[in-house]
């Protein structure tokens, strides 16, 4: 038992969903009103009372959320906030103080992940050991929040009123990463890795431990480039070559295996005109008369990032 | 072989531009039907699996009321108003500004910044504005390099900027991954080795926003000599 774990937590990030869709609910003039309510309420329910539901009743309210985000239902905000003579005039009299509050949350999180961690009273740790730095980045959260009150003397409605319009704007996209680790759970189940690891052996002699490297780091700037999204290309590359040739093959180190392959994802992404948001959104809000000019300005940071990642991997993996 | 299904769904459903979210449920179910799971038994491995990783969004949410706070008194003008300071010269030092802030602030959990949000209105006429006060009016051609360039800052900053700060959905979703297949990670070790990559992708920005402002210049210059012909 400890005093903090992610439970309590949960709950609180749940309410705020649970705010959303009431906030959106009452908003009679909002287009999507009922829609986006239900997302968020759905949401909102699997992180207050997730723990508490048989796991295939929580696979049936994804079903749900999914469908709902898919529908159009999911995104944009038509929340109330200040306009921007008002946040000038703000920024003008707040000056750097505006910062510190944001600074708190890696600091809390660096100092409790490093000292409060250790702290013990009567055999109860103070946070979860298995989730400390999460438990204590959102302690951390908590704490500048206090602190970003007393600052901008505001209310907590007020706060919980722009962590909803967040939390709308972000809309979807928000659990995205969340549906992605599910995913990759469930492909390793699946026995997904062990095919790709299986046809990666027969075609290259990964029984050199350099070659697992250069086969894992452009693996995953390749998987990216088709799939446009490097995150649902970890799942694929580290459990089919990551884990099974570099980390349980040849003892290479997890942490540089998934840094230095996450980043050399990120390469891909800089490269494909599949990532539509990150290149060919901006070359039209740009107005841009051709289409792939952000490629074309990333290309050469992406293959020398590539190469530099692929590297520093094979220097570093079997080393630390 | 069969198995290997849910990644052709991503890679079909993405190229579509069908929601993303779905596409990953689907493949996620194709998947397990494949296995030999029962559509249930599916659910329910999906449902575990959605649960135990509620980690992965929750600092993104924990930290939603604080930013939202923030941005609301003014911290985005503030962050302008720095950049502004700052920025003497040229096109190209104003986009390695912006990348250099825009690494530290993601690395910080701040998400300030973005093509809608930032590039459009704030970087581009910044940067357009320093290269039209020493070349004068520059050509369509010009234009579109320095916003591209602008654009590439954006997403070179976002990118190697946030495996630094382990509140971010990608290293969290990592962290889940190997925890998924029993392999202790530890999410510093992992933020520790985003920085040489950071470091790295700084350095190159530099290069090319120095290549930037040369080409600018000569740009300049030819359409100077062009006007000057009858």
């Amino acid at each position: 038992m400890s005093f903090l774990d992610l439970g309590e937590f949960y709950v609180l990030a749940g309410a705020l969903m649970v705010a959303t869709a009431v906030r959106v609910g009452l908003d009679a003039g909002h287009p999507r009103r009922w829609g986006l309510a239900s997302f968020w309420a759905l949401l909102g329910v699997t992180f207050v009372f997730g723990s508490h539901f048989p796991p295939a009743v929580v696979g049936y309210l994804v079903l749900g959320i999914a469908v709902l985000a898919a529908t159009g239902n999911a995104q944009g905000s038509r929340e109330a906030t200040t306009g921007p003579a008002e946040r000038v005039a703000s920024a003008a009299r707040l000056g750097n103080r505006l910062f510190w509050p944001a600074v708190l949350v890696p600091a809390t999180a660096l100092v409790g992940s490093l000292f409060l961690g250790q702290v013990r009273w009567r055999g109860h740790f103070l946070a979860d050991p298995a989730n400390r730095s999460v438990i204590f980045v959102c302690a951390g959260s908590l704490i500048a929040l206090a602190t970003a009150l007393r600052l901008t003397r505001s209310s907590l409605g007020t706060a919980v009123g722009e962590g909803s319009r967040l939390l709308q704007t972000v809309g979807w996209a928000l659990i995205l990463p969340q549906a992605l680790a599910a995913l990759g759970g469930l492909f390793a189940q699946a026995g997904v890795g062990m095919v790709v690891a299986g046809l990666v052996e027969r075609a290259l002699p990964t029984q050199h431990a350099p070659v697992a490297v250069a086969a894992y780091c452009l693996g995953m700037f390749l998987f990216t480039l088709c799939m446009g999204n490097a995150f649902a290309a970890f799942a694929v590359v580290t459990g089919g070559i990551g884990v099974p040739l570099i980390v349980q093959a040849h003892g290479g180190n997890p942490a540089i295996v998934a840094a230095l392959g996450m980043l050399s994802g990120f390469c891909g992404t800089l490269l494909t005109p599949m990532a539509a948001n990150f290149n060919l959104v901006p070359a039209m809000l740009l107005e841009l008369d051709d289409k792939n000019a952000v490629i074309k300005a990333q290309a050469p940071i992406a293959v020398a990032l590539l190469a530099f990642n692929l590297l520093l991997m094979e220097f570093c993996v079997y080393r630390f | 072989m069969i198995v290997l299904v849910g990644i052709a769904i991503i890679v079909a459903g993405f190229a579509l531009r069908l929601n993303t979210l779905l596409v990953v449920l689907v493949s996620g179910i194709a998947t397990g039907l494949v296995s030999g799971m029962s559509f249930n038994d599916v659910m329910a491995e999906f449902g575990r699996l959605f649960l135990t990783n509620r980690f992965v969004t929750l600092p993104a949410v924990m930290m939603l009321p604080l930013v939202g706070l923030l941005e609301r008194h003014g911290l985005r003008e503030r962050a302008e108003a720095l950049i502004r300071q700052w920025a003497s010269a040229t096109a190209g030092r104003v986009i390695l500004l912006y990348t250099g802030v825009r690494q530290v602030a993601i690395a910080l959990g701040i998400n300030v910044g973005g093509h809608v949000s930032a590039v459009r209105p704030l970087l581009v006429p910044l940067a357009e504005g320093a290269a039209r006060a020493s070349h004068g009016i520059l050509r369509k051609s010009t234009v579109d390099r320095i916003r591209a360039h602008a654009a590439a800052a954006e997403n070179v900053g976002n990118f190697f900027g946030e495996d630094i700060f382990i509140a971010v959905g990608s290293i969290l979703l990592m962290k889940g991954f190997f925890e998924g297949v029993k392999i202790p990670v530890n999410v510093w070790a992992i933020a520790f080795w985003g920085i040489p990559t950071a470091v790295a992708a700084f350095l190159l920005m530099g290069w090319r926003t120095r290549a930037l402002d040369r080409e600018i210049a000569r740009e300049a210059a030819a359409a100077a000599e062009e006007d000057q012909q009858p």
